[in-house]
């Protein structure tokens, strides 16, 4: 395939004019030794062996029926979606530098702003991490920066990949990572960092944690955010992150997706990312552009509060449209998960599965059963995913399996599950 | 335009979801439920009406030329789109295990980033550039600690994106930077003063955000060498070398890559982009967790020495169908076509343009070069000549940026675009030019065609506001 316009009289007129005769002499500036003769690449194929291909490797892919959730929520994604990210006008554009001509992706940007401010019950967010994980780890330094404090406190209930992201970052960061059974804090520490429902599903009252820690900091994950249209935002949380990838954003073998970050005002300073405002031209008239621009790396270069450039725009665009397409009828949506988890739920406990916690769930909750590792694959075999199986993560959780409900999973495929067991 | 809040009716919906099961009260406490939704209520009519109305309020490259420095604006090939939404895809969850479609296209993908770099490992979990920047300094930083060398420095010159510093600050390490020589390049005699035990790591983009080569590129990577630091490439302008250096040649130990610039997968209004990171053999085993290796079959693989994890899984995967299918399309000559046309196009348009406007660092450039402001008439700065080239239907160029250049204009037409492209966008600036010595006024109150006029930065900084309310 071939995506060059120039013709070879083209190049020829491109040449002379600027003065050598051949596209070589243009690379005469690199030194002989460095350049090469060919790349060990594939020569082209065309547009339809392309596809082929593609094809091909999709279709070693095998999608099976799902129980499993653990950072990534199998949603429906309405048609209408699809359509308006599929338009170019929005897929092919740079980030909004120039708003007179991007006030599109600038007014979406700041409708979404809004819908994650009403769902997290904070002040103001940013226009998208690179995605829940990282955006839990930015919101940790962001902590150490305000409190001018230097540990995290993070409860071992939080996704297994979000804490070994934090880690990661805290690890560069020098900041002293604590992992905790349960939430406690000392005059050294800059935040607590829970998730609510927790990995294993439950949900927690924050505004207690909150109580319990004081003017600590609490950073309160939430992974599965459809989970706001039926729980208490989380407002008692000073930073709130979340993966948005459920909002209108598919699988997509785990990327790209959605990362949140949504924050009090007077900690809007501090806030990492791109930032969407209101204002208006010299007519008067209502426009959005990105602004305070003084906390990023093109401005402040190393005091810049986080590096963080290319965001995610365009899934923020795709939660944008499907938050606007469900609407109100989020409650009913989260009803459907709620409702079913809890049926498949006690569904298992009547088939010999027993209850791990008592907590309350949403739609994630774990079941153990003896030898459950063996039915797991047996079930795999079957081409059903029926859980996470949690001694993978945690070495003491033998037998655990955590489940997963969404408005997907139809009574008929629990009732088709429950009868594979 | 109104927002979809204020075109919100009350009862309106779009859908609704069916219980199937049996409805159980008391699931919850109260105090844990929410006790208003507030979101829209719109149709689905209301929903692509509103939304398609703001696409119109939107340029792409699909819209019209986009010669922003930097960015590779180039044209996104609709067989990628078409490619990454194949439900074998797109419904794949990141812990199903029958995935060996996906992992064989990540595995592949990277072999042809190593083959085009030079270098012999790649990650591609970072989800952008500045990711792939951090993720290449904490694995500088944990090389060195597991050498049991304490460097704290990262070395950069004045032209090098705000990202380096800023990635720098975030893995504790202190930036120094080095004032670019006369001829816009690193001075090799300068950067050796900066040279001790102390730097870890030396950040070039390469060619530099001047759009030129590092000709002493050899000398550079072995005065880092000698110091026993690293040499890190921003692949920000790797658009500039496909097919004709590669960095792992020329001395470079780790590099990121914009798949979203050299690779057309698109930059979605500022991402999702993909940043994959492409090290030495010395540096592989510090690699994101996990790594994808071939054994019988296709499967992940963790170390212990990695620095770990920097997001979720494993990638911005679908990003990477993106890449992966743009490879295949165009293949090895192709690769090496479009830094050809690439290169001539920017000349070609340098060459043209230099005649009117001032061009600083006057010599062959790469994929891009930078004009500067002087010699404007009437006062008329990079930003007001931007702003009027909204009238002409253009994406401005990349202003501000070097900083090194005063009133910097970094101009880079990439390889889809054509000679007649190209004419228009001249004359357009020629014109401009000609509007500044005659009617200032007209250049500096522009945009005069746009949805709105120029907006207010002032007030939304000193007075924020970043959402709606009632």
């Amino acid at each position: 395939m071939n995506f060059i316009p120039s013709t070879e009289t083209e190049q020829e007129d491109l040449l002379k004019e600027v003065g050598v005769s051949s596209v070589r002499d243009l690379f005469n500036d690199i030194p002989d030794s460095v350049k090469i003769d060919k790349l060990d690449v594939e020569e082209a194929l065309t547009e339809f062996k392309v596809k082929k291909k593609l094809e091909g490797l999709a279709a070693k892919n095998k999608i099976l029926k799902s129980f499993v959730g653990a950072g990534s929520y199998n949603h429906f994604i309405p048609s209408v979606v699809d359509h308006i990210v599929g338009r170019s006008e929005f897929y092919t554009a740079y980030t909004p530098y120039q708003p007179e001509i991007s006030q599109g992706i600038l007014q979406a940007i700041f409708e979404y702003q809004t819908m994650i401010c009403s769902l997290t019950g904070q002040d103001v967010t940013n226009a998208s991490m690179y995605d829940g994980a990282s955006a839990m780890a930015e919101a940790c330094i962001m902590a150490c920066s305000i409190s001018k404090k230097n540990k995290i406190v993070i409860l071992k209930s939080v996704h297994p990949d979000y804490r070994e992201v934090v880690k990661t970052y805290c690890s560069a960061y020098s900041i002293k990572l604590e992992e905790v059974e349960e939430v406690s804090a000392d005059e050294k520490t800059a935040a607590v960092v829970v998730q609510n429902p927790d990995f294993f599903g439950r949900v927690t009252d924050l505004s207690k944690i909150k109580e319990y820690i004081g003017e600590t900091l609490l950073i309160s994950g939430v992974i599965e955010p459809t989970s706001l249209f039926v729980l208490k935002e989380p407002s008692a949380a000073d930073i709130v992150v979340g993966e948005g990838h459920s909002f209108g954003n598919g699988m997509n073998f785990g990327g790209p997706y959605l990362g949140i970050i949504a924050t009090k005002d007077k900690f809007k300073r501090q806030l990492p990312g791109r930032i969407v405002g209101q204002t208006t031209d010299t007519e008067g008239k209502r426009g959005f552009m990105l602004t305070l621009q003084a906390r990023e790396q093109h401005i402040r270069r190393e005091k810049a509060c986080s590096n963080i450039c290319s965001n995610e725009a365009l899934c923020a665009l795709a939660a944008t449209v499907y938050l606007s397409y469900v609407g109100k009828s989020g409650v009913n949506l989260g009803d459907v998960c709620l409702q079913r988890a809890h049926y498949l739920y006690n569904k298992l406990l009547e088939k010999g599965f027993s209850k791990v916690f008592d907590a309350p769930f949403y739609n994630e909750f774990v079941v153990k059963l003896e030898n459950v590792r063996e039915l797991h694959s047996q079930l795999l075999d079957k081409r059903i995913m029926a859980g996470v199986l949690l001694e993978d993560y945690y070495p003491e959780m033998k037998d655990c399996l955590l489940f997963c409900c969404t408005e997907m999973n139809s009574k008929e495929e629990i009732d088709e599950l429950l009868g594979a067991l | 335009m109104k927002l979809i809040f204020e075109k919100s009716v009350k009862g309106r919906k779009a859908i609704e979801f069916d219980l199937e099961v049996l409805k159980q009260e008391g699931l919850l406490d109260e105090g844990l439920v929410r006790k208003e939704l507030d979101m829209p209520e719109v149709s689905e009519v209301d929903v692509i009406r509103h939304y398609t109305a703001l696409s119109r309020r939107n340029f792409g490259v699909d819209n019209g030329f986009y010669p922003l420095g930097s960015c590779t604006m180039k044209y996104n090939p609709k067989i990628n789109e078409d490619m990454s939404r194949l439900t074998g895809f797109t419904q794949l969850h990141p812990l199903n295990t029958f995935n060996q479609g996906a992992l064989q296209l990540m595995y592949e993908l990277e072999k042809d980033l190593c083959a085009i770099t030079g270098l012999d490992a790649f990650s591609l979990q970072p989800a952008a550039g500045a990711h792939g920047e951090l993720t290449g300094l904490m694995i500088t930083k944990n090389y060195f600690e597991d050498k049991g060398e304490n460097r704290k420095i990262i070395v950069t010159p004045d032209s090098s994106h705000g990202t380096n510093p800023a990635s720098a600050t975030m893995c504790g390490f202190d930036t120094v930077t080095i004032k670019s020589g006369a001829d816009g390049l690193v001075d090799v005699e300068e950067l050796k003063k900066q040279l001790d035990s102390n730097v870890a790591a030396v950040m070039l983009t390469i060619p530099n955000t001047l759009g030129l080569f590092e000709k002493d590129i050899v000398k550079i990577s072995k005065a880092v060498h000698d110091n026993g630091s690293l040499l890190y490439m921003d692949g920000a302008n790797m658009n500039a070398l496909l097919g004709i250096a590669r960095p792992g040649d020329m001395g470079v130990d780790l590099m990121h890559i914009n798949l979203h610039k050299t690779f057309a997968t698109p930059h979605g209004c500022g991402g999702p982009g993909s940043g994959p990171v492409g090290v030495v053999a010395k540096l592989k085993d510090f690699l994101p967790n996990p790594s994808i290796v071939l054994d019988g079959d296709y499967k992940f693989s963790n170390n212990t020495k990695s620095i770990g994890k920097v997001r979720a899984f494993y990638g911005n995967f679908n990003v990477l169908i993106k890449a992966y299918t743009y490879i295949k399309s165009i293949g090895r000559s192709g690769l090496r076509k479009v830094t050809e046309n690439a290169v001539l196009n920017a000349n070609y348009m340098k060459e043209k343009l230099k005649k009117e406007f001032d061009l600083p660092y006057d010599m062959v450039c790469k994929h891009e070069f930078v004009l500067s402001d002087k010699g404007v008439p009437n006062e008329v700065t990079t930003n007001d000549i931007a702003k009027r080239l909204l009238d002409y239907g253009y994406h401005p160029p990349t202003v501000y940026f070097p900083l090194i250049v005063h009133g910097a204009i970094m101009i880079e037409p990439n390889e889809t675009e054509g000679k007649k492209t190209m004419d228009d966008f001249i004359l357009a600036m020629i014109k401009i030019k000609e509007e500044a010595k005659n009617d200032p006024d007209l250049v500096k109150s522009a945009p005069h065609t746009t949805v709105v006029k120029k907006l207010d930065g002032v007030l939304a900084a000193r007075k924020p506001i970043l959402k709606y309310s009632k």
